[in-house]
């Protein structure tokens, strides 16, 4: 284990950002903390990184307690979300920060500058001040920074918050490789989860109340722990109706705009309790009228995107559902259509609570319809 | 609509030779007393054309004033020195001891620190009378009075709480992520203070250094109280041309002017320092 949280509780005056977190990191893994601003994610990220001392709790790395150690004995590099660059450093400058704090030769010094900045496509800039940099220039500089001492643990905040879409487009695809080159322990910080689900092993999220879930990007999406957590993966975002469970004929079934739908059997134990559905977009199809379980909707809009389409709808309750197919793909006529559900693709919350309903494990004999 | 604009325009231009007229007409005033001799300065009715005479400056810079009815020697040239010699290490002291203070001021927040600074501060609240009368016997007892040592001290009256609160506002302008930037980069706070806030405060130390010498420079009150005649700034010095002959107007005025171009040069020189400041372009806000 690379790096551990137990139970660190920080408080600004009053105001209590992160109440007991705990976490472990593995070694060579990437780590995401997805989450709302306000959600202490930077403050995490700051309590690691040891420019903050936490109130409570113990921090440890590579099994020793990092209680009054000093940032610069942490072996850790960082990407600041505002780049924080030296200002009055040239680029070259900016990136050698952790190898001149080894008394590094200048001659090596000049040579993993020159390494990192070619993987990062910066060498035409290297003798640049910050403030001639374009965005995304300060950014693969304060990323070369992070990455030129080859530190065991890189703490990422955010780092392509700032950059435009297309560049967060590339590095999307470039950092996961560029990370694994480094075999560094990553904690990653973002709001975005496309961010999340391409760059990492595993996703923490995070709300004001804490770490809510942690798992892989796939147990994150298919099994959100909370409506929270269902709502922030995925877009369009996830369709949730409000239904109550019944006990029917060979399972369980719920009643959606009154056209009835069987489920997993599994989900017996919430029979009779006050649930909300959650349907994601791509989980409901267009079928034509009359087809078993298809359920009438008021076609309001549709919004044809690159690679799908979605349509906004409206059920005879009154509320909106989206609904998303494949590009090119026949849709509804105009005004009105039909639409199943898959139900092997739902999630069932609490309406209270707002806490996943997990299926109990049963024979898949009378299955989902 | 021309015709508003000329007649603004002229009167914008006699406004503005009005108001140079009223600061530059006494320093152009004391420019040309300073090569006049005390007779052509006081003969009525004033003119501007005159025999210009070196004489001031040369009895300031020999020592030696020849005038009329006497001889006088003057110290001009040792006030002089005198000012140079005790501005300069007031800001010294004042810069080694309050840029650091800045520094912890502006980064640490420790208890009671915000009512240290403001005591700091209220030094310049005090009138100088009030602490000099109390300071008179202390130094007298301590062996302080009449030493340089002990004018560069009191100085620091003047001197630290104007470095102290300037300096600090430019610490502060200082992001602290660039700062941690650079410790989790892996280097020590105090090589963090020396490249990265150090640097970035430098025009702040400029401007601060620059204002705390004017001020030191200026200073009558402490000199006069604390110092006898060899150990007086320009300031005090220039008593001595009222002389029981009478007031030597074209001394003073050379004096006046000899005086204020070491201040008049520093500030041209450091203006660039003070106008630049560096724009943080690393950092988004």
């Amino acid at each position: 284990m690379s790096l551990a949280l137990t139970d660190v509780v920080k408080a600004f005056k009053t105001d209590v950002v992160l109440d007991g977190v705990s976490l472990s990191v593995d070694t060579g893994e990437t780590l995401v903390l997805f989450g709302p601003s306000g959600a202490g994610k930077t403050v995490l990220l700051r309590l690691i990184a040891g420019v903050i001392e936490p109130d409570g709790g113990q921090i440890t790395i590579k099994g020793k307690n990092m209680d009054g150690v000093e940032p610069e004995d942490r072996g850790i590099g960082m990407a600041f979300q505002n780049f924080a660059l030296f200002p009055h450093m040239d680029a070259t400058d900016n990136i050698a920060a952790p190898l001149t704090a080894r008394r590094m030769s200048k001659a090596g010094i000049t040579e993993t500058v020159g390494k990192i900045a070619r993987m990062l496509k910066i060498e035409h800039v290297l003798h640049h001040k910050p403030k001639e940099l374009s965005n995304g220039q300060k950014q693969r500089t304060a990323l070369a920074r992070a990455l030129a001492g080859e530190p065991d643990i890189l703490l990422l905040d955010d780092p392509l918050r700032n950059v435009d879409a297309k560049l967060r487009f590339e590095m999307r695809l470039e950092l996961p490789r560029l990370l694994k080159d480094q075999n560094a322990t990553v904690i990653y910080v973002t709001q975005d989860y496309k961010e999340a689900m391409a760059l990492g092993d595993r996703i923490a999220v995070m709300s004001a109340r804490g770490i809510e879930q942690i798992g892989s990007p796939a147990d994150i999406y298919l099994e959100p722990a909370n409506i929270e957590i269902a709502r922030l993966f995925g877009d369009p975002v996830i369709n949730l109706l409000d239904v109550t469970p019944e006990a029917a004929a060979g399972g369980v079934q719920i009643t959606l705009s009154g056209v009835p739908a069987f489920i997993d059997a599994g989900y017996g134990g919430a029979i009779g309790q006050d649930c909300t559905i959650g349907i994601r977009p791509e989980a409901v199809r267009f079928v034509s009228e009359g087809a078993p379980g298809a359920i009438p909707l008021k076609i309001e809009t549709e919004a044809p995107l690159n690679e799908k389409t979605v349509t906004l709808a409206q059920t005879r309750n009154g509320r909106e559902i989206m609904v998303s197919r494949p590009a090119g793909t026949p849709g509804p006529a105009q005004g009105r259509g039909f639409v199943a559900i898959d139900a092997s693709h739902i999630h069932l919350f609490d309406r209270a609570s707002g806490n996943r309903i997990a299926p109990a494990a049963v024979a898949q004999t009378q299955g989902a319809a | 609509m021309n015709t508003t604009s000329t007649l603004e325009r002229v009167l914008r231009g006699i406004a503005i030779t009005l108001v140079i007229l009223f600061f530059m007409f006494p320093i152009f005033w004391i420019i040309l007393m300073s090569f006049q001799t005390n007779d052509t300065i006081l003969r009525v009715p004033p003119s501007m054309f005159f025999e210009p005479t070196l004489q001031n400056y040369r009895g300031l810079i020999t020592g030696q004033l020849v005038t009329d009815t006497s001889s006088l020697e003057i110290k001009f040239m040792g006030n002089l020195f005198n000012s140079l010699f005790l501005s300069t290490s007031a800001v010294a002291v004042g810069l080694i001891l309050g840029v650091p203070a800045a520094y912890a001021f502006a980064r640490l927040k420790f208890r009671g620190s915000e009512d240290i600074a403001f005591t700091l501060l209220s030094f310049r609240f005090a009138p100088p009378l009030l602490v000099l009368l109390p300071l008179t016997i202390y130094f007298q007892q301590l062996g302080l009075a009449n030493t340089y040592g002990g004018l560069i001290w009191v100085y620091q009256l003047i001197v630290l709480p104007l470095i102290l609160w300037i300096v600090r506002g430019y610490f502060e302008d200082i992001p602290a992520d660039i700062e941690y930037a650079y410790r989790i980069a892996g280097h020590r706070w105090w090589t963090t203070f020396r490249k990265i806030a150090l640097p970035l405060a430098g025009p702040g130390i400029a401007a601060a250094a620059l204002l705390a010498f004017i001020f030191a420079w200026n200073n009558f009150i402490f000199a006069l109280v604390l110092a006898s005649a060899d150990k007086q700034p320009v300031t005090v010095g220039a008593l001595a041309f009222i002389t029981a002959s009478g007031v030597q107007y074209g001394q003073i005025a050379a004096g006046i002017i000899l005086s204020i171009a070491p201040t008049f040069a520093l500030a041209l020189y450091a203006q660039r320092y003070l106008v630049e400041g560096l724009s943080l372009g690393a950092v988004k806000g």
